[in-house]
């Protein structure tokens, strides 16, 4: 046994609360605010992380577009129609010259009817980063023509990192440049589904009765309506004399039109349990109105919930807006979407010819995906004290 | 169990004809009509229009008249089997239609199915086996399905299939059947030209289905009575597939509701990419074209369909799961 004796007395001051007391990471974890716990969950879920990261990229990228991209939107080399995409090398010759591509050279074959282009290895084009190029006006407002990287600065050096289309335009620009529409599309799409499905799931949550029966009759039928189909009945429907920009306005609205049931039917059976709560009935015994009732009680006690399926359904607009515009229901050149960049790849001949031209499918997958893990880990994260 | 069958069937038929009624003002929306577009079209080429045939056409379809009259003449016209004229090819709807319906059908019922026998024994596995590779590597797999625009799966499919398997692309037999009466040859036929699109269609609900399969087996599988069951030394797939496993299927059943808008969907950009007959292309032919009887026959049949199968869904899950003939809601 131990060499104490059978009655010792400890000497040291004890403190008859060590028991209860709280370690600091306890005491950091007890006092921290729900979205803070919230945080720190999806902090933990790396996949979730990384794929937030991605998407503010992406975002990012649409902010500076003109920057980022070697080329113009339709800027044209009619030397340069459907170019295989040119690698990056590094060593030329066994000789270590930094990045450079090399330059095509370009021949007819016809029998086959196609443009053949080889890489030449007299023509070293080494990329030049930040850089002039083309001329372009930032954000629409002042002129500039800095570019992050472009082509040798020398004649016919290009730099298609994707390849080019069957204008001569290279593919990687107008996919930077598609961002900008595609990604918006979702956003915009997502805000107004959001607020039909907040307000309609929130009135027929909180009144109930005949205004509960109405707005799940509503829900139902637009519910059983295929939705391509009718996306395409309404987006047939724009006038052809309307300019792009409302165009693409009008596809948005029409996206955002038919997505809101489920988020409805979220928040009205959240509410319907919400409002027979204590704190509910005494806001209204104090006199708040409704919408007060609604907008400041009940709302953010399930706001993590409705972010997270809001994430959950941009991706299925950003689809919608690609298969639409892809079978030339959707947005219209001039107008660049990553959909209608996939317009190009219309047959079995791109496939085969040009695979190239489906690239811009790339970012479409990427921003999806990523846009579904964030919306799993926040859903995960959406109730912290589970 | 009757009363919630006729319950069932009174919320479908007003919603039936709600459906009707957006769709006929969707097919109005654009300004004109066909038969202004005809006519200016017949001009610029020169031509007078047949004043005559443009009259009839114009009685005959009640163009002249309101439009409440309009719909009205539309849906009881629809309801004696007579869905309209198409003006662009001059010929009834039903003629045009043909058997595109039946194909539309089956290429939906095959994914349908398609759906079923894939996710079952992935989010058997993914839910047995949770977090493991297996798991982590199926479930990427199901969210790039989801991720993947149709369009584009089609296209390289069926480039890989033509180069690997030499399976002949596009429609839905091969040419030499096409006039053909039924045969067995004809059948198999079919059946190859189905894989590509079925599975194209089916990869985004697959998904879908997997995830939820996973999430349900996984809640049932935490349950007392599985441990119960372990601790009385059932054998383990015994166990699985008598208790759990049968919980968990309610969404196999009340997901088709959910399901189908999207399998439609899918299936009429498919059919459009890989030339399908079947009724995608020719709808998106008719929504450019303006031919309103025809496109609007192509809306309100694809809308029924998704209708009547969410109603065979709920009435098959009630048939299943006692908790909802007796009141409650399904559980989603």
């Amino acid at each position: 046994m131990n060499d104490r004796p059978e009655h010792f007395v400890d000497t040291a001051p004890w403190d008859p609360h060590t028991v209860e007391a709280l370690t600091p990471e306890q005491e950091r974890y007890y006092l921290a605010t729900q979205w803070q716990l919230m945080w720190w969950k999806l902090k933990r879920h790396k996949l979730a992380v990384a794929s937030g990261i991605v998407l503010l990229l992406l975002y990012a990228s649409v902010l500076i577009s003109e920057f980022l991209a070697p080329y113009n939107l339709h800027s044209r080399d009619i030397r340069h129609i459907h170019a295989p995409p040119q690698t990056v090398h590094l060593f030329h010759e066994g000789e270590f010259i930094g990045p450079f591509v090399y330059g095509y050279s370009r021949s007819l074959d016809l029998a086959q009817l196609k443009r053949v282009y080889v890489e030449d290895p007299e023509k070293v084009y080494p990329l030049r980063f930040f850089c002039t190029g083309d001329d372009y006006r930032f954000w629409g407002l002042f002129e500039a023509d800095l570019h992050l990287v472009c082509a040798a600065d020398r004649d016919g050096a290009t730099l298609f990192l994707l390849g080019t289309d069957r204008l001569g335009r290279d593919v990687l620009s107008r996919i930077i440049y598609g961002a900008r529409i595609s990604l918006t599309v979702g956003l915009i799409g997502i805000l107004i589904s959001f607020t039909l499905g907040i307000v309609i799931g929130g009135l027929a949550g909180y009144y109930g009765g005949w205004v509960d029966s109405l707005s799940q009759r509503v829900i139902e039928i637009v519910r059983s309506f295929p939705e391509l189909p009718l996306w395409m009945a309404l987006s047939a429907a724009l006038p052809v004399t309307w300019s792009p920009v409302l165009v693409f306005f009008g596809i948005t609205i029409i996206l955002g039109l038919l997505d809101w049931t489920g988020l409805a039917r979220a928040v009205r059976s959240k509410l319907l349990a919400l409002r027979e709560e204590d704190f509910c009935t005494a806001a209204q015994l104090m006199g708040a109105s409704p919408g007060r009732i609604i907008g400041r009680h009940l709302l953010p006690g399930f706001a993590s919930h409705l972010i997270a399926s809001a994430t959950l359904s941009i991706p299925s607009m950003i689809l919608g807006e690609t298969a639409l515009s892809y079978l030339g229901l959707g947005l219209r050149p001039p107008v660049t979407s990553w959909g209608v960049l996939l317009t190009e790849a219309q047959n079995m001949n791109v496939v085969v010819l040009y695979p190239w031209l489906m690239l811009p499918v790339v970012p479409v997958v990427v921003t999806v995906l990523a846009f579904n893990f964030l919306g799993d880990g926040l859903r995960d994260a959406a109730d912290p004290y589970k | 169990m009757l009363t919630y069958i006729v319950r069932r069937l009174f919320i479908a038929v007003p919603t039936l004809a709600v459906v009707s009624a957006i769709i006929f003002v969707i097919i109005q929306l654009p300004p004109g009509d066909y038969l202004t577009t005809y006519i200016a079209e017949l001009q610029s080429q020169g031509e007078a229009a047949d004043s005559g045939k443009i009259e009839f056409l114009r009685k005959q379809y009640g163009l002249d008249q309101p439009l409440w009259k309009q719909y009205v003449f539309w849906v009881v016209g629809m309801l004696q089997g007579d869905f309209g004229y198409s003006f662009e090819y001059d010929l009834p709807v039903s003629d045009v239609v043909g058997d595109r319906i039946w194909l539309s059908l089956l290429l939906n019922f095959s994914t349908v199915i398609f759906i079923w026998i894939v996710a079952f024994p992935i989010g058997f596995y993914s839910a047995t086996h949770q977090y493991s590779w297996g798991d982590h590597g199926l479930t990427f797999l199901g969210f790039l399905g989801l991720a993947t625009p149709n369009f584009l799966l089609a296209l390289v499919l069926m480039y890989f299939l033509r180069i690997e398997f030499g399976v002949s692309i596009g429609g839905l037999m091969d040419p030499q059947y096409v006039e053909q009466s039924m045969s067995w040859s004809k059948v198999v036929s079919i059946a190859e030209h189905l894989i590509v699109p079925v599975v194209v269609i089916g990869t985004a609900g697959t998904a879908g289905m997997i995830r939820r399969l996973r999430a349900n087996l996984l809640d049932e599988l935490q349950k007392q009575y599985v441990v119960t069951g372990r601790a009385k030394g059932l054998p383990n797939l015994r166990l699985l597939l008598k208790y759990p496993v049968r919980m968990s299927l309610n969404p196999f059943v009340a997901d088709i509701g959910n399901m189908l808008p999207q399998i439609v969907s899918g299936s009429a950009v498919v059919s459009m990419v890989m030339s399908l007959p079947t009724t995608g292309p020719m709808l998106i032919e008719a929504l450019r074209s303006q031919d309103m009887y025809l496109a609007g026959s192509f809306l309100m049949f694809l809308s029924v369909l998704t209708i009547v199968g969410m109603l065979l869904s709920d009435l098959a899950l009630a048939l299943l799961d006692p908790r909802i003939r007796l009141g409650g809601r399904a559980q989603r």
